[in-house]
């Protein structure tokens, strides 16, 4: 694998807004001028099924598709899908995760059971976690579509270039498209880099 | 979609694959462009409908939509035509006669392969249908690729007056990668000229044109054999030396950095005198194709000694984790771990969406006794899912009619009283539909037809078609009355009823009474698509939870807004035990269908104070 490569793994699942939530990770690379490919393993994702978004950005980028064991960064809109995941990482690499649960048909019904403590499970395999509740964060800033970039806003202060980037790529995005929405998107990206400062701080506690 | 501004030339844009051929299809002067929707080729023709100056269409079927392109390369304009895999086989019996006349006007025909099965129910390698039509096949790589090879095979079509078979991938369709675009360049069409000789394929002249084709494959051959599409790489290390197309390539040269590659972009015809070269460069060759080992048998039938599909599966992505630990038996290298997921986590299957009117449906069909339910393409396809489990076959685009009477006909003694249903959407059965079901009324058969009319190609993103009237671009179109058709295929005119697919009980009526009548009859089913914006949303529900009582009922609906909160075993009065399943509706998903509210026997459902903040649910 390219030494140089960034590779970060977004899940979660149809409807989250997982895919626009890398391709603004993208559009944030590409300004700063690097080489850029995203790919989405999504079958049938809008009916609620599982989504996860490979992004790999360097001065040249290959194979579209991150190897298990070589994720840089796991950005995680689920918690289950968190778990599912994990062995992306590279060893010891970062997750940052909901911990809002998305509980499916299948498990309603009776037929599987959800992971009890999906952080716990995924700490006892060595891999540091930050865990906050985006939803929760969303709805308090009075919309539950700004989880995406209260998610987004976590990730800021893990990348390889600085979180001003991404939240130039989302402010840009949103200038285009939904004008009024800029303000309340710049205050959900910074509540969503508070969060995973503030989960990072509870985790050295813990 | 409405036109847009297309962006300037030099732009370097983030385009997947399907947006980078769109783009090269109009900078190349393309006049006619149609296709019918498919996963992962959906977006070609959806962007390609919002750039100026050219006539796009969704056409009914795929063989419909290879047959205007035909047309309008006839006529010698460019023309550009795209279809997932499975849509090929639908065109093809065009394309086989095609390859006789070949084209005026550049044709390039772009087949997604759904290589992984995302969204489809086979897998197949479209390189056969070059070997087949003995027609060139362009396989790009990644986003760039896609949109270069688009416009080289242009100028290849016109230059050789054949189509090309632009074959692309999953990973290529749906990865987004930069791309630098170019100027747009027009493209006139030369007109119509009559040639009964060339045009009208009687026996007697297909004869005359089949050496022509033979001929055709000999530059063909040696096109190939020179043509700037095929590139190697010569790398340090010579121990192992690949050819590859596609994306396969990509995963190669990030797992093997250093070694020779072989990239074919015209992969059909095979350059082999090139590859017998390039062989005799390195140690051990590997042919890493996905899926078929077509290159492989080839080169072994032309004597080049290779590996392939004795290490590398022939199903699925060639991927790096799949790729490497093949390799590395072959170079006597420890072979790396593929690494497994670390924990076992449910499965999420697709869901219906939350008050979709195929809920309706199969809540309904789930309670019926005794019947087979013949099934089709589409986002009721998933009606075989729990909870509903309420169909029973799948093949292919329209054969829902074609089996339900072959269920009939071929019934056993033991079978005599069972039901046979169809289930069929409104786009599937004008695709493929209609022929079946004419041939179930001509033949006296004895089928339940449920249409589900939602107005929409639902599966593949809620796309136009000729049942909803409006076109490709959102303007009103002339709109089939399914009850009519229906009917004038035959079927008579008190076996047809259009049902409210919210109203259980005149659905459930409805479809027991007919099933009981030994003849056909179609219910057509009549409301949208949740995601197109003919549904209108209604106020959303929520449950009481002191009258709750836990039946369960409302679960069967399969709603994916309903919430099981906590289960309870009880031992009824008859001495059975039955698990309680006490619910809460997600009221923020909620559209106030009522599918849950009808079942639901203490009246435990009632509309949710929209005064109060939204609750979320939390497990």
């Amino acid at each position: 694998m390219e030494k140089n490569v960034t590779n970060i793994l977004v899940v979660g699942i149809g409807g989250q807004g997982v895919m626009t939530a890398t391709e603004i990770l993208a559009e944030a690379a590409i300004a700063l001028g690097q080489d850029v490919k995203k790919t989405e393993v999504a079958g049938m994702a809008q009916r609620g099924g599982v989504v996860s978004s490979h992004l790999r950005f360097g001065p040249k980028v290959l194979s579209p598709q991150i190897m298990a064991g070589t994720a840089d960064l796991l950005l995680a809109f689920e918690s289950a899908e968190a778990l599912r995941w994990c062995h992306y990482l590279k060893p010891g690499g970062l997750v940052l995760m909901n911990t809002a649960k998305l509980v499916p048909p299948v498990v309603n019904i009776g037929l599987y059971d959800y992971p009890d403590d999906p952080v716990a499970e995924i700490r006892a395999r060595g891999y540091p976690v930050r865990a906050f509740d985006a939803m929760e964060i969303a709805m308090n800033l009075g919309e539950v579509k700004l989880g995406n970039t209260v998610m987004l806003g976590a990730l800021g202060d893990h990348l390889p270039f600085p979180a001003e980037v991404l939240l130039d790529a989302i402010v840009k995005r949103f200038s285009a498209k939904k004008p009024a929405l800029v303000e309340l998107n710049r205050k959900a990206f910074e509540a969503g880099r508070a969060a995973a400062k503030a989960a990072g701080q509870e985790a050295v506690a813990a | 979609m409405a036109a847009v501004m297309p962006a300037p030339a030099q732009s370097r844009l983030l385009l997947s694959g399907n947006e980078a051929v769109a783009r090269a299809v109009w900078e190349s002067g393309v006049r006619v462009a149609a296709a019918y929707p498919g996963t992962p080729s959906t977006e070609m023709l959806e962007v390609i409908s919002t750039y100026p100056d050219i006539y796009s269409e969704w056409s009914v079927n795929e063989k419909v939509s290879l047959e205007v392109s035909i047309g309008a390369a006839f006529a010698g304009s460019r023309a550009f035509c795209c279809m997932k895999h499975v849509g090929m086989n639908v065109a093809s019996d065009a394309l086989m006669t095609l390859t006789l006349t070949g084209v005026v006007g550049g044709l390039v025909i772009a087949i997604a392969d759904d290589v992984g099965l995302s969204s489809s129910q086979n897998e197949q390698d479209s390189r056969y249908w070059g070997r087949f039509a003995h027609l060139p096949v362009f396989e790009p790589a990644d986003s760039q690729e896609a949109y270069d090879m688009t416009k080289a095979a242009y100028d290849f079509s016109e230059k050789h007056q054949v189509p090309v078979i632009l074959r692309m991938t999953t990973r290529i369709n749906h990865v987004k990668a930069l791309v630098t675009v170019g100027e747009r360049v027009p493209h006139a069409a030369t007109g119509f000229k009559k040639d009964t000789a060339r045009w009208v394929m009687t026996p007697a002249g297909a004869g005359k044109r089949i050496p022509l084709m033979f001929e055709r494959d000999k530059a063909l051959r040696a096109e190939a054999e020179i043509s700037p599409l095929n590139v190697i790489d010569t790398g340090r290390d010579k121990r192992v030396g690949f050819v590859s197309s596609g994306p396969a390539w990509m995963h190669v040269r990030e797992s093997y950095p250093d070694a020779p590659t072989l990239k074919l972009g015209l992969s059909c015809p095979v350059p082999i005198e090139k590859i017998r070269a390039f062989a005799a460069t390195v140690d051990k060759l590997v042919v890493v194709e996905e899926v078929e080992p077509l290159v492989e048998t080839e080169l072994k039938a032309a004597g080049i000694a290779c590996y392939g599909k004795d290490i590398l599966p022939r199903q699925g992505e060639l991927a790096p984790n799949v790729l490497k630990p093949a390799v590395a038996g072959l170079l006597g290298e420890p072979v790396p771990e593929n690494l497994t997921p670390v924990a076992k986590v449910f499965p999420r299957p697709p869901t219906m969406c939350v008050a979709c009117p195929h809920l309706g449906v199969y809540y309904t069909l789930a309670q019926l006794k005794n019947i087979t339910i013949s099934g089709d393409i589409g986002c009721y396809t998933l009606g075989a899912g729990h909870p509903w489990n309420a169909l029973d076959t799948t093949i292919s685009m329209g054969a829902s009619m074609g089996i339900a009477l072959g269920l009939d006909k071929g019934r056993s003694e033991a079978d005599a009283n069972n039901r046979i249903l169809a289930v069929i959407g409104d786009s599937t059965f004008l695709h493929m539909g209609m022929q079946g079901l004419l041939d179930i009324v001509y033949n006296k058969g004895n089928v339940t037809v449920l249409l589900l009319d939602n107005r929409a190609v639902g599966m593949t993103g809620g796309q136009d078609n000729p049942g909803n009237g409006r076109d490709i671009h959102g303007d009103p179109a002339p709109r089939v009355d399914f009850a009519k058709l229906v009917e004038s295929l035959g079927v008579k005119k008190e076996r047809i009823h259009v049902v409210d697919p919210y109203q259980l009980p005149v659905l459930f009526k409805t479809i027991r009474e007919e099933i009981k009548i030994p003849e056909v009859s179609v219910i057509i089913t009549d409301q949208p698509c949740v995601l197109i914006d003919d549904y209108k949303k209604q106020k959303p529900y929520e449950v009481i939870d002191d009258k709750c009582t836990g039946c369960g009922n409302c679960v069967d609906v399969g709603c994916p807004a309903i919430h099981v909160m906590r289960r309870e075993k009880v031992i009824k009065p008859s001495g059975k035990e039955v698990e309680l399943q006490f619910v809460q509706i997600e009221t923020s998903a909620c559209t106030g269908c009522t599918l849950c509210v009808q079942p639901c026997a203490p009246g435990a459902i009632v509309h949710a104070d929209t005064t109060k903040p939204i609750r979320l649910i939390r497990h």
